[in-house]
C-alpha cells in the first residue's frame, strides 16, 4: 500500500444539489488548503467545517463548505478532507481535477475502504459492509450492511469461536497432564453435547443467512406459463411500467426480463420466461430450456393458468412436477371456466385478472406470507450476507458435524481437535482474523470509486 | 589452545551440542565446572513425558544421545496417553540419576575429537561483535571458532528456601558470577527466572501400605530407534500416588506470608504449568486435594521424588507439610524443596539457528534461552551443536520447521514470540501433531541428522529400507481384495457385514479391523512391527491426515514468503505501532514467521504483504 494521497466524487455523479469530493492521506489537508481561499485549513481544528471558495489561481470556481478531520479518527485512520461542491457534473469535475494537479491521486475503487481496512480502522465484514451499503437496493439491504459495518456479525462469530477455543482448551489440558485427576477426563460423550450446540448455532446462521441474501440480493421469482397465459402482464401489471413485450401472439417473450418491485423493503426480481410449450421453432426451442433454467434456479415459482383454456393432465402434472416454492396464478378469472382446480393445493391458488390489475394484491400477500417478509422488521440482521462469508461458514459446520459424527465412531479424541481448529480458522477468516492471502486484493477490488 | 568449538556448560544442552560437532568431526572442547555433575537431573528423576518424550525420539532420528542414554538407564517406562490416539502418545522414562551421568559421560569419553575440561568461564573473547573463544577464571583464554553457551541455572543463581536464600546453583555448586554481568555489556537483554523443585524423601520412612502404586507399562519400549531393550519389564520400579488434604491446604494457607514467593522474596518469573503447591492451593481453593506423585530416583540411593509439592517455605513449615499427608506421616525429608532464581537472556535475540544476532559465531541452547526441561534443553543443544558444525563448514543451517518436529515448534517459539517464563514444550503448542508423532520422528528427522553427518550410512540405509516397506505394504493393501467367502479366520468378525468384495486397504478403515488380522490370515506379506503400525495408522486416519498436510502446506506457501533482510519497517507506514515496534525487534525471516509474532496481527499481515508485493515484487 502506498502512501499517496487520495481524492474522488464520493456521491452519484450528476444527481443532488450538493456534491462530495473527498481526499484522505498524509497531505490531504495541505492540498485542498492550497486550493482553497478563507481560513488556513492546516490550523484549524480537527472535525470542524470551514466556509470559503475553491480558486484556481485568481478565479473562483466555486463557493464551498469544507470539512477537515485529522487522523486517526476518520474513516480512513488518515486525514481527510471533504469538500461540498455546488451541484453540477462541471464544477465537481473542475474541483476534482484541480486536485488531482495540485497532488493528489485518484482513488482506485473501493481505496478509501481498503485503507480504512489495512489501518485497523474496519474488518474484514465491516469492509464488506461498505460495499454492500454502496450497492443496497432496499431499505432492509441498507440496514442489514449497517448493521455489518457497527460489528454486529464480529462479536456473534467470535463468541462461536471462544466456545470452539474453550473446548479445545479442555481436550489439550487431558493431552498435555493426562497423569493428573486435576484434569476432568475427556470422553466422546462429554465432548459431544458441547459439539453440537456449537453445531446447532453455526446452523442457525447458516440458516439465517438464507435471509441475509434475501435482504441484500432479493427474491427471485420465475414466471412460467403457457404462451399467452399472462405472465408479461402480471410482472407489467406488478412493475406499472412496459418493459416486457406484451402481444396476443403466442411465442414472443424469448429472452428472460427481469423487473424488479420493491415489496415491504425486499427487492422480488421477476424473471419473466418464454412460455413453456412443445415447439419446433430453435430459437424458442433453447427459449423454452432457457425458461426451465431460470425456473429450477428461482426462490420462487409462480405458475400461469389461462382460466379460459382446459386445463389438461399434462400441465397438472408439471405444475406439481415444480419444486418447492410456487403458486399458481389462476388469470382470465372473468372468462366462464369448466376447470377443476382441485388437483392443485389450494393454499398456493391465487385467481386475479391482469386486464384489471385484478389478484396482483392477493399475490403480493402471498409472497409476503411465503417468505415470512413481514417478520424480518424484529430480525437483528447480523445475518451473514455474501458467498464468501456464507461459504466459509458452511465448511466450518461441516468439520464440526464431521467432528459430532467421530464421537460414533471410535476415533481418537485428539483427532477432531483438527476439526475444531478447522472451524476456528475458518471463521477466523469471515471476520478477518486469520490471514487470508488472496482474500484482500479479491475483495477490494470489487469496490465501487469513491467509498 | 584452539579449538573449533567451544560448549560451556555440560547440562543436557551442553552433551547433546558437543557431541553433535565432535561427530561432525570438529574438534570440541567441553567445559564444565564439575565433571561430576554432567548430564546431572537437579530435579525430576523422568526423561520424557507428553510431547517430551517425543522430543527424545526427534533428538535420536537427528543422531543425539539422550534416548540412548535413558534406554540404557531408566528404571520405570510407559506410554503416557496410550488410551487416547495415537497422535499424542509419549513415552516417559523415570531414569536413573546416578547411571543416567555415568553413562552419558561414558560416552562423551568415547567419542572423537572431544575433550572434557574442568573449569570456569568468566567472560567470551570478542572481537567487533564476533566470539573467538573464553576466558577463564583464572584467566587463561581459549580460542575457538565458535562458542556455545549452555549455562543452564548457573548464571547468576540464587537458591531460596523461605525467607532464606544463598547464592550457589543446584547441589550447593559454585555459580557463574559474571558472565550474565558480561553479556549484558554485549548488549543482550538479561530476563530472571525461577524454577523450584519439591522434597526428596527417604524410602524407608514412607507408609506404602496407605498409598496407590504406579507401575511400569507391560510391554516393551525403546526410545531409539536403534536400540532393543535393555530392561526386563516384570523388574521395573513403582512409582505411588499421594494426594493433599484440608490440613495440608490449612498450613500452607497460614504460613503464605513465610513463603518466599508469597512473602516478596524471589523476584523471578515462575513457570505457570508447573505451579508450587501455594500456588495451586491459593488459585485453586475450591480443591479438595492435589494430586502428588513419589518417584524413586535411584536404585543406587533411597531418595524418593516428591513431584507436585514444589514450593519456596521455610523448612519447619515443610516438615508440617509433608507430615500432613496420608502415608508420609513419619517421613524423613532427606533435602528440602527450594527455588532457584537465575539468569537468562531474551530469546528475541537469537536467529532460528540458535546463533545469537547480538555477537557472531556464538550460540546458545537450553535454560540460558529461557526454557525449562531436559528434554528441551536437549532438543535446542543439538541443533546449536549442528548449526555450529554447519556454519564451520560454510552450510546453511539446519532450521526445522513447524510441520516437521516439537524441536521446530520449540525453536520458532522461542524465536518468534519469546518467554517471560520457562518455556516448556506442550502437545497443545503444535499445530501439526498428528503428522509430528512418536513413532514417525525417524521418518520426519533422520535426514537432516545423516545430511550433517551425526547418522552413518548403516543407519540411513535402514531408513530407506524401512520407507520402501511402508510404501510396498500400502500398495499390497490396494491390490489384495477378500470377499465374504475368502474371508480368512482372523477376520470371521467381518463375515456378516461384507456385501461385496473389498480391498484390504478399504477394510482398514473400519475401526474395529486390525492390520495384525491380515497377516494372522496370511493376506499380507510379513513386515516389521514399525511397518505395519505406520501403514496402518496411515489407512485410519487418512483423512485427517490429509487435511492436517493441506494445511501444512498453506503455511509452507507463506514460509515461502521470505522478508529481505534489510527491509525497513519504518517506511511501512500503515502498520500499528506496536506490530511495528515487534517486528523490528524479531526480524522475522518470512511472512510465516511475521504471522505468529503476538502483537502482529492479520491486519499488519496484510500491511507487510501488500509492501513486499509492491516493494521487492516478492
Amino acid at each position: 500500500m502506498d502512501n499517496s494521497t487520495i481524492c474522488a466524487v464520493s456521491t452519484a455523479v450528476g444527481t443532488g444539489a450538493i456534491s462530495i469530493v473527498r481526499c484522505s492521506g498524509v497531505d490531504a489537508i495541505k492540498i485542498v488548503n492550497s486550493i482553497f481561499k478563507g481560513k488556513n485549513l492546516e490550523k484549524v481544528d480537527s472535525h470542524t467545517i470551514s466556509y470559503g471558495h475553491i480558486v484556481s489561481g485568481e478565479e473562483v470556481i466555486d463557493e464551498v463548505l469544507v470539512s477537515v478531520m485529522r487522523a486517526p479518527k476518520t474513516f480512513t485512520c488518515e486525514d481527510v478532507v471533504e469538500i461540498n461542491v455546488h451541484g453540477g457534473i462541471t464544477t465537481t469535475d473542475r474541483v476534482l481535477e484541480l486536485l488531482l494537479n495540485s497532488g493528489c491521486r485518484l482513488a482506485e475503487p473501493g481505496e478509501f475502504t481498503k485503507r480504512a481496512f489495512l489501518n485497523g480502522r474496519i474488518d474484514l465484514t465491516q469492509a464488506e459492509g461498505v460495499e454492500d451499503i454502496i450497492e443496497a437496493e432496499s431499505e432492509k439491504a441498507r440496514k442489514l450492511a449497517i448493521n455489518q459495518i457497527s460489528g454486529k456479525l464480529t462479536p456473534k462469530i467470535d463468541g462461536i469461536r471462544k466456545e470452539l477455543l474453550a473446548l479445545q482448551a479442555e481436550i489439550e489440558v487431558n493431552i498435555d497432564f493426562p497423569e493428573y485427576e486435576e484434569a476432568e477426563e475427556y470422553t466422546e460423550s462429554t465432548i459431544r453435547p458441547k459439539l453440537e450446540k456449537i453445531s446447532a448455532e453455526l446452523d442457525d446462521l447458516v440458516r439465517n443467512s438464507s435471509n441475509g441474501k434475501m435482504i441484500k440480493n432479493g427474491i427471485n421469482i420465475a414466471l412460467i406459463g403457457k404462451p399467452n397465459a399472462g405472465k408479461s402482464s402480471i410482472l407489467n401489471g406488478l412493475l406499472e411500467e412496459n418493459k416486457a413485450i406484451v402481444t396476443n401472439i403466442p411465442g414472443t417473450t424469448r429472452d428472460v426480463i427481469e423487473g424488479k418491485v420493491i415489496l415491504d423493503g425486499i427487492v422480488l426480481n421477476f424473471i419473466d420466461t418464454a412460455g413453456i410449450r412443445e415447439t419446433d421453432d430453435v430459437v424458442e426451442k433453447i427459449g423454452v430450456q432457457k425458461s426451465l433454467e431460470s425456473a429450477e434456479n428461482a426462490d420462487l415459482r409462480i405458475y400461469v393458468l389461462d382460466n379460459g383454456e382446459k386445463l389438461d393432465n399434462e400441465t397438472l402434472e408439471f405444475i406439481k412436477s415444480l419444486k418447492d416454492k410456487k403458486l399458481v396464478f389462476v388469470n382470465k378469472n372473468d372468462l366462464d371456466s369448466s376447470n377443476n382446480y382441485g388437483g392443485i393445493d389450494n393454499d398456493i391458488l391465487v385467481y386475479g385478472n391482469t386486464v384489471e390489475s385484478d389478484g396482483l394484491e392477493s399475490l403480493k400477500n402471498k409472497i409476503i406470507e411465503l417468505f415470512k417478509i413481514n417478520e424480518l422488521e424484529t430480525s437483528d440482521y447480523s445475518f451473514l450476507s455474501n458467498a464468501r462469508q456464507i461459504s466459509l461458514v458452511k465448511q466450518a459446520l461441516a468439520s464440526i458435524n464431521g467432528a459430532v459424527n467421530n464421537t460414533y465412531t471410535g476415533v481418537p479424541i485428539d483427532m477432531y481437535t483438527i476439526d475444531i481448529k478447522d472451524a476456528y480458522d475458518l471463521l477466523g477468516k469471515v471476520i478477518g482474523k486469520t490471514y487470508d492471502d488472496d482474500l484482500l486484493d479479491e475483495l477490494f477490488s470489487r469496490f465501487c470509486l469513491g467509498k | 589452545m584452539n579449538y573449533d568449538v567451544i560448549v560451556v556448560g555440560g547440562g543436557h544442552a551442553g552433551c547433546e551440542a558437543a557431541h553433535a560437532t565432535a561427530v561432525m568431526g570438529l574438534k570440541t572442547l567441553l567445559i564444565s565446572a564439575n565433571k561430576k555433575n554432567i548430564a546431572d537431573m537437579p530435579c525430576n528423576p523422568s526423561i520424557g513425558g507428553t510431547a517430551k518424550g517425543i522430543v527424545v525420539r526427534e533428538i535420536d532420528a537427528l543422531g543425539g544421545l539422550m534416548g540412548k542414554v535413558a534406554d540404557e538407564t531408566h528404571i520405570q517406562i510407559k506410554m503416557l496417553n496410550n488410551a487416547k490416539g495415537p497422535a499424542v502418545r509419549s513415552l516417559r522414562a523415570q531414569a536413573d540419576k546416578i547411571t543416567y551421568p555415568r553413562v552419558m559421560l561414558e560416552k562423551l569419553e568415547n567419542t572423537p575429537n572431544l575433550t572434557i575440561m574442568e573449569a570456569m568461564v568468566e567472560d567470551l573473547i570478542v572481537n567487533d561483535s564476533a566470539v573467538s573463544g573464553v576466558i577463564l577464571e583464572n584467566g587463561s583464554t581459549v580460542n575457538s571458532k565458535a562458542v556455545i553457551l549452555t549455562t543452564g541455572t548457573y548464571l547468576n543463581s540464587k537458591i531460596l528456601v523461605g525467607d532464606t536464600f544463598k547464592y550457589e546453583g543446584p547441589h550447593g555448586e559454585r555459580r557463574s558470577n559474571n558472565l550474565s554481568k558480561k553479556l549484558a555489556d554485549y548488549g543482550f537483554e538479561i530476563q530472571r527466572l525461577k524454577t523450584g523443585t519439591p522434597q526428596r524423601i527417604e524410602r524407608s520412612s514412607v507408609d506404602f501400605s496407605k498409598l496407590s502404586e504406579e507401575c511400569g507399562d507391560d510391554c516393551y519400549w525403546t526410545f531409539s530407534f536403534d536400540n532393543e531393550p535393555f530392561y526386563d519389564k516384570d523388574k521395573q520400579e513403582k512409582c505411588y500416588i499421594v494426594y493433599t488434604n484440608q490440613n495440608t491446604h490449612k498450613i500452607i494457607r497460614d504460613n503464605l506470608s513465610r513463603s518466599a514467593m508469597y512473602g516478596g522474596y524471589a523476584e523471578g518469573i515462575g513457570p505457570r504449568y508447573c505451579p508450587s503447591i501455594e500456588d495451586k492451593v491459593v488459585r485453586f481453593a475450591d480443591r479438595e486435594r492435589h494430586q502428588l506423585f513419589l518417584e524413586p530416583e535411584s536404585l543406587y540411593y533411597d531418595d524418593l521424588y516428591l513431584q507436585g509439592f514444589s514450593t519456596s517455605m521455610p523448612i519447619d513449615v515443610q516438615e508440617e507439610m509433608v507430615h500432613s499427608l496420608v502415608g508420609l506421616e513419619h517421613a524423613v525429608i532427606k533435602k528440602y524443596a527450594y527455588a532457584i532464581e537465575y539468569d537468562a537472556i531474551n530469546p528475541l535475540q537469537l536467529n532460528p539457528s540458535l546463533e545469537t544476532k547480538v555477537l557472531k559465531n556464538l550460540f546458545t541452547a537450553g535454560q540460558i534461552n529461557g526454557t525449562s526441561g531436559y528434554e528441551e534443553a536437549a532438543g535446542q543443544g543439538i541443533i546449536a551443536g549442528i548449526n555450529a558444525g554447519l556454519m564451520l563448514k560454510g552450510k546453511k543451517p539446519l532450521i526445522l520447521k513447524r510441520n516437521e518436529s516439537y524441536i521446530g515448534v520449540l525453536v520458532d517459539d522461542l524465536v518468534t514470540k519469546g518467554t517471560k517464563e520457562p518455556y516448556r514444550l506442550l502437545t497443545s503448542r503444535a499445530e501439526f501433531r498428528l503428522i509430528l508423532r512418536h513413532d514417525n520422528a525417524d521418518l520426519r528427522l533422520r535426514k537432516y541428522g545423516y545430511e550433517a553427518g551425526l547418522i552413518d550410512e548403516e543407519r540411513y540405509n535402514k531408513l530407506l529400507i524401512k520407507e520402501n516397506a511402508i510404501n510396498t505394504l500400502l500398495e499390497e493393501l490396494k491390490n489384495v481384495r477378500v470377499s465374504k467367502n475368502t474371508l480368512p479366520e482372523a477376520l470371521s468378525y467381518l463375515r456378516d457385514s461384507l456385501s461385496t468384495g473389498y480391498s484390504l486397504y478399504d477394510l482398514l478403515k473400519r475401526p474395529e479391523v486390525k492390520i495384525v488380522d491380515y497377516l494372522r490370515g496370511n493376506l499380507i506379506k510379513d513386515y516389521d512391527k514399525d511397518v505395519l503400525e505406520q501403514a496402518e495408522f496411515f489407512v485410519k486416519y487418512e483423512g485427517y491426515i490429509n487435511k492436517e498436510y493441506q494445511e501444512a502446506n498453506k503455511l509452507l506457501k507463506l514460509e515461502e514468503k521470505e522478508i529481505p533482510t534489510d527491509i525497513d519497517y519504518n517506511k511501512i507506514k500503515n502498520l500499528a505501532s506496536e506490530a511495528r515496534q515487534k517486528l523490528k525487534l524479531v526480524r522475522p525471516l518470512t511472512l510465516a514467521q511475521a504471522s505468529r509474532i503476538s502483537g502482529v496481527n492479520p491486519v499488519d499481515i496484510s500491511v507487510l504483504a501488500v509492501y513486499l508485493k509492491k516493494e521487492y515484487n516478492k
